[in-house]
């Protein structure tokens, strides 16, 4: 039977004691991701309804933020997508220390990201002035991408966590799954970036 | 074969002990062995037993109402305590006794119900449960306070939760304690999400789970889908309060109705949160006590599932009287009248599953028959509601009152007390007087009706709800004094039920295993059942698994003694560690939130800046949470092995061993 070939290479897709061979924490994942987008949901509905019904003296999006700016760190955002994609590939393969650069870029790519969201939120309060409570662009922008900056910022602890918890000698490919799991959750808060981008940035220019 | 079946924890087990030492609890009694606890049914007891202490306490609140309301223009309590009470009785009665009911039985039962050991995350399982415990301290720590108690009503509606409005600490605990109970919501829902599709018993296809774990497993997607929805809701409003953000704030460009419809997208799936678990308790009752299987298993299921999805479109009807416009509003009518069809398919088949069976007339079967009777007149006037024309004179009215009393007493609440009755034995071995659990369905009953039905009239003559007093020429008189009336009725019926059950706890007769002669896999276990559950894990041949089995019990022990001895051989039987972590999690989220809601803000000529002493509490509580959720990660999911003796003993001291 398959047995020998499941003793040589570990089957990363398959667990053999769950009901439905899906593994528990990718499961548990999977579904507090659902959660988290409605979450998101109804933070970018709330951006979206008071878009349209803007006070006077409100603040011009378009005149406040700077899409090169925000494009690029979109851009970085997305490559750390990439290089956690190279991460668990690594350690399903139990390449331990290529999973450890993989991981490493990531967290650099993470904190790109979060530099450039506090260089952005710097300049817009105290050039652009548009701060969180003195217009509801201020009130909705800064909450929303703030949710999302905290999503990012507790992925990079995690990711720097399991960094470091790979120099303990405990991380092996049979631990593989706690990386993907971790994954997931990084590829979820950049592609929900690229719906904040969208729906707040992009759609001033229009 | 061998090979594959190997799991991750036999092959752990040549593997050294890990570099740092934790410090692992292993008390097996006592107080300790409860706060470290990650056994499922011991958490369903906490969450039972707090839940009931609950009970009491939103019931005197309930009873002070009623005290205020006995006669017109009473000056029992001032119109600033009757906001309290009727806030804090709906917001206790909802978050803090019927969804901890249910949770109580999703963590005792659903496991049984599908042949697993344990939850897929115990130690989760164990932080749901404390977290909740939490959320339901911040939300009663007001009593004690100057601040007093939570009084923006249970919906919280902007702008009366605004700081201009209600300015002291009271809300902010509303918010805060609300904000716990949904991540402990969330946290427990994910976990029986994974433990149902994942944790089956060899046999048990998704179309054999007994009804009361798909309706688990409906409940927990509402519970992970709507939560969000209040969360972003509240956290919105927290902004508001905190920092002075806009979101509800008129003159700044807020909209106060946004809140309206976050609240509802949650609150309405949430009243199938509250209701779907007991439907799927009544759809365990009825065929056990009927001696039938249940009429039309697919048919329950999918209408229970299809609940769940209209569930999250029809939120509106709770606005009806906002002007929405014809179209939303002739929209969301038609989708509520829309959700009632598989409501009445699922009373059809508690029916069919009544029709020609044999009926035993047990404690249990009472208030099963009570909840259907009771909650098809709430459903009834539910339907009444769904016509917006109609909707626009009923609402804020007592009629209101009175139908969602009838769904959650005499629905939820009456399939809860079902359920405590009917898995009494299985919980504790011992049985509760037959007379006075009668006794008690008959007395709640009458007060039920009592109390709640002449609402309807007090509601359809103009009764105005959340009105802490009123003349006595309004014709109302009469109608509020039989409701008072009622409502003590029902308070000692209540009584009679917690005190009977509280003496069968100590001093009842010893029950014999399965004393229902039930359909279920858990009454295929010994009373009350040993720690890791099944010697070994059951193979289901058919929907009703131990009704198959008591008809194969040859066939069945045969496959057992030799599922048995293949265990033994592969390991024996996997436990998880108790862990001190998820409760120290809770206590550095208790203290973060007190931080948060409770403390005041710094005063600026004492603390100059960013600092003080409501920065610091939270911080601190934060950290606490932080390492603790650090040394869990570290401490791993590791367990240990235990082996039994033929007669379900575990061999040698079970000693705690790190494999």
């Amino acid at each position: 039977m398959s047995s020998q070939a499941a003793a040589a290479t570990l089957d990363h897709h398959h667990d053999p004691t769950t009901s439905t061979g899906i593994p528990n924490k990718k499961l548990l994942m999977w579904a507090f991701l659902a959660s988290d987008c409605m979450f998101f949901g109804c933070l970018i509905s709330t951006h979206l309804i008071y878009r349209l019904h803007p006070p006077p003296g409100t603040p011009i999006a378009r005149q406040v933020f700077s899409i090169e700016l925000t494009s690029f760190s979109t851009f970085i955002l997305l490559m750390s997508s990439l290089m956690m994609a190279l991460a668990v590939n690594a350690i399903q393969k139990g390449n331990l220390k290529s999973m450890r650069w993989s991981l490493l870029t990531t967290i650099f790519f993470g904190c790109i990201f979060l530099g450039c969201q506090v260089f952005e939120f710097n300049t817009f309060v105290h050039e652009k002035h548009l701060t969180i409570t003195n217009s509801i662009l201020g009130t909705t922008f800064f909450t929303l991408t703030g949710t999302h900056g905290l999503h990012v910022l507790i992925g990079v602890i995690w990711l720097s966590g399991m960094l470091l918890y790979s120099f303990t000698g405990n991380l092996t490919q049979k631990d593989a799954i706690d990386v993907e799991s971790m994954g997931l959750y990084w590829h979820f808060v950049d592609i929900v970036w690229i719906v904040i981008f969208t729906a707040v940035y992009l759609l001033e220019y229009i | 074969m061998e090979a594959l079946a190997k799991t991750d924890f036999i092959a752990k087990e040549e593997q050294a002990a890990k570099p740092f030492v934790l410090w692992r609890p292993t008390a097996q009694t006592g107080l300790m062995s409860w706060l470290t606890t990650v056994d499922h049914k011991r958490i369903g007891l906490l969450y039972g037993a707090s839940a009931l202490f609950f009970l009491v306490v939103g019931g005197l609140e309930a009873l002070f109402i009623r005290i205020q309301l006995a006669v017109p223009n009473n000056t029992f309590l001032s119109s600033a305590q009757y906001n309290e009470m009727f806030t804090m009785h709906a917001t206790t009665m909802i978050f803090l006794v019927v969804m901890p009911l249910g949770a109580a039985f999703f963590n005792f039962i659903m496991p049984l119900q599908i042949g697993a050991r344990d939850v897929a995350f115990p130690r989760l399982n164990a932080f749901s449960f404390w977290t909740f415990l939490v959320g339901a301290i911040i939300l009663n720590i007001g009593w004690f306070r100057p601040d007093g108690a939570p009084d923006a009503g249970w919906f919280g509606y902007t702008p009366l939760t605004t700081r201009t409005y209600s300015p002291t600490h009271a809300v902010d605990m509303w918010v805060m304690g609300l904000q716990l109970l949904g991540v402990a919501s969330i946290a427990a829902a994910l976990n029986f999400i994974v433990t149902i599709i994942n944790l089956r018993a060899p046999g048990m296809a998704m179309m054999r789970l007994p009804v009361f774990t798909w309706m688990t497993l409906v409940t927990s997607f509402l519970i992970i889908l709507s939560f969000p929805a209040i969360t972003i809701a509240l956290v919105e409003i927290m902004m508001d309060r905190l920092f002075g953000t806009n979101f509800f704030e008129v003159s700044n460009g807020g909209m106060p109705i946004l809140w309206q419809h976050l609240f509802w997208i949650f609150g309405h799936p949430e009243v199938y949160i509250l209701i779907l678990p007991a439907m799927g308790i009544i759809s365990e009752i009825l065929p056990t006590f009927a001696r039938k299987p249940l009429f039309g298993y697919p048919i329950v299921v999918f209408s229970g599932a299809s609940i769940g999805f209209l569930g999250f479109g029809v939120w509106s009807h709770h606005m009806f009287t906002t002007g929405m416009g014809t179209v939303a509003t002739a929209a969301f009518a038609l989708m509520t009248m829309a959700i009632a069809v598989p409501t009445g398919v699922k009373i059809f088949n508690w029916i069919g599953t009544l029709w020609g069976g044999h009926l035993t007339m047990r404690t249990p079967m009472m208030f099963a028959l009570g909840f259907v009777w009771m909650f098809m007149i709430g459903g009834f006037s539910g339907i009444m509601h769904a016509a917006a024309p109609a909707d626009l004179q009923q609402h804020g009215s007592y009629f209101i009152v009175a139908h969602f009393h009838y769904v959650l007493i005499g629905g939820s609440l009456f399939a809860l007390l079902a359920g405590i009755q009917y898995w009494f034995p299985l919980m504790f071995g011992r049985r509760v007087s037959e007379f006075w659990g009668k006794t008690s369905f008959w007395v709640i009953f009458v007060g039920f009706n009592v109390t709640f039905f002449p609402m309807h009239f007090l509601g359809l003559e103009g009764m105005p709800r959340r009105t802490f007093t009123y003349d006595g020429n309004m014709g109302w008189n009469l109608g509020n004094f039989i409701c008072t009336v009622g409502a003590f009725i029902l308070g000692i019926g209540l009584a009679i039920y917690l005190i009977a059950m509280v003496y069968a706890y100590y001093k009842g007769p010893r029950s014999l295993k399965d004393p229902w002669d039930a359909r279920t896999l858990e009454w295929s276990l010994p009373n009350p059942p040993p720690v890791y559950n099944f010697q070994v894990t059951p193979t289901i041949h058919a929907r009703d698994s131990w009704w198959y089995e008591k008809q194969h019990a040859d066939e069945i022990a045969k496959e057992e003694a030799e599922h048995a001895k293949a265990e033994d051989t592969h390991g024996g039987i996997h436990m998880p560690f108790q862990s001190i972590y998820p409760i120290l999690a809770g206590l550095g989220i208790l203290i973060g939130s007190i931080g948060v809601s409770v403390v005041d803000p710094a005063d600026p000529t004492k603390y100059p800046g960013f600092w003080g002493p409501k920065i610091a509490v939270t911080i601190i509580g934060g950290a606490i949470m932080f390492v603790a959720v650090v040394l869990w990660s570290l401490e791993g999911n590791e367990g240990y092995h235990i082996h039994l003796n033929p007669d379900g003993s575990i061999k040698g001291d079970g000693a705690q061993k790190h494999y």
